[in-house]
């Protein structure tokens, strides 16, 4: 006999007491916290927020300098270098691993682990792309004389976009422990939480760099 | 979850469902991936005014970014499921985004940017 949880009744009489008791389930159990929210995920869209002001001081900067005119400047400008095409393609790819994220979370939601760990992995997979692509990049413009202290631009442009690629990379690094974490069975239905989380880390890089995309190559 | 529940999904060859029932209403696959082609054709638009920036004039800019803030909305509401969590969540966020669109607004301002 399936025995209903009173705790998803704010109303019930029990709902107050339910709260407390249920850290046996681990400490990812969202009832167990004063706001009947997840500590954690809570704690994780705070950290995201205060990223706003750190790329948002990033990309103000790099259209400061962008913006000025310098008589005297050494070497080419930034926009005369971008390859549009392959930028573009770069970003979908990105674009499209926020898709296999999505369904990395909704697979361990179902207990799926085979499908988690596929989706986990494309998903780091196509990060890796995406940091394959800004090397390229990177490699391309330093060849063109670009490099990261030619002039203030250039500086503001590898600042902008290499802050980005770090942030991929630590999402790449989260994405396979979780693979890991997966594979030695760990990860269970229960702490879908934890892929949600790392999930909500890495949708948040994608739509930074939509904001760079737009911004920073396309409206020149 | 209650014991019996965990008890009885096991007997049912499932791992039990998260303690506090993380799924929510969370779309089906079929339609994150219906998001995800939005997404892919709102960046060939993008993508498209590379083509014909000429043509399009000052009507560039506001598309490029009329079209980055739908992306954005789109994948903060669908991907990482604001619309469906709490609103504590929007409001945490979004005072991020304002306050940082404040501060570097008066930045941009100070520099005589615009």
């Amino acid at each position: 006999m399936t025995v209903t949880d009173q705790s998803h009744d704010p109303d019930s009489p029990t709902a107050v007491i339910d709260r407390a008791p249920h850290r046996e389930d681990g400490p990812l159990d969202g009832h167990a916290t004063s706001t009947g929210l997840s500590n954690e995920k809570l704690a994780m869209w705070v950290f995201l927020g205060s990223e706003c002001l750190l790329f948002g001081g990033l990309i103000s900067t790099f259209l400061l300098l962008r913006s000025r005119d310098v008589p005297d400047r050494v070497g080419p400008e930034v926009s005369e270098l971008y390859d549009i095409p392959f930028t573009s393609v770069s970003s979908f790819v990105l674009l499209m691993s926020s898709l296999t994220m999505v369904l990395a979370l909704a697979a361990i939601q179902r207990g799926d682990q085979q499908r988690l760990r596929t989706w986990l992995v494309t998903t780091a997979l196509l990060g890796a792309t995406f940091m394959a692509g800004q090397v390229y990049e990177f490699t391309a413009f330093v060849r063109e004389g670009l490099g990261f202290t030619t002039n203030l631009q250039s500086s503001a442009f590898f600042v902008l976009t290499g802050f980005h690629g770090a942030h991929v990379t630590i999402g790449i690094v989260m994405l396979m422990s979780l693979s890991v974490m997966s594979a030695r069975g760990s990860l269970t239905r229960q702490r879908s939480e934890t892929v949600e989380i790392a999930g909500l880390y890495w949708h948040f890089v994608d739509v930074v760099w939509i904001i760079i995309f737009t911004v920073v190559y396309l409206i020149r | 979850m209650s014991t019996e529940t965990v008890e009885e999904a096991q007997r049912e060859g499932h791992e039990p469902a998260a303690p506090h029932d993380a799924t929510h209403d969370h779309p089906s696959d079929g339609k994150y991936i219906k998001i995800a082609l939005i997404l892919a054709a709102l960046t060939a638009a993008e993508v498209a005014t590379f083509y014909v920036e000429e043509q399009l004039g000052a009507l560039l800019i506001p598309l490029l970014l009329g079209m980055m803030v739908v992306k954005f909305f789109i994948v903060a509401a669908w991907f990482m499921h604001l619309r469906f969590d709490s609103k504590l969540f929007s409001r945490v966020f979004v005072s991020g985004i304002l306050l940082a669109t404040f501060v570097y607004t008066a930045f941009l301002t100070t520099f005589e940017f615009f």
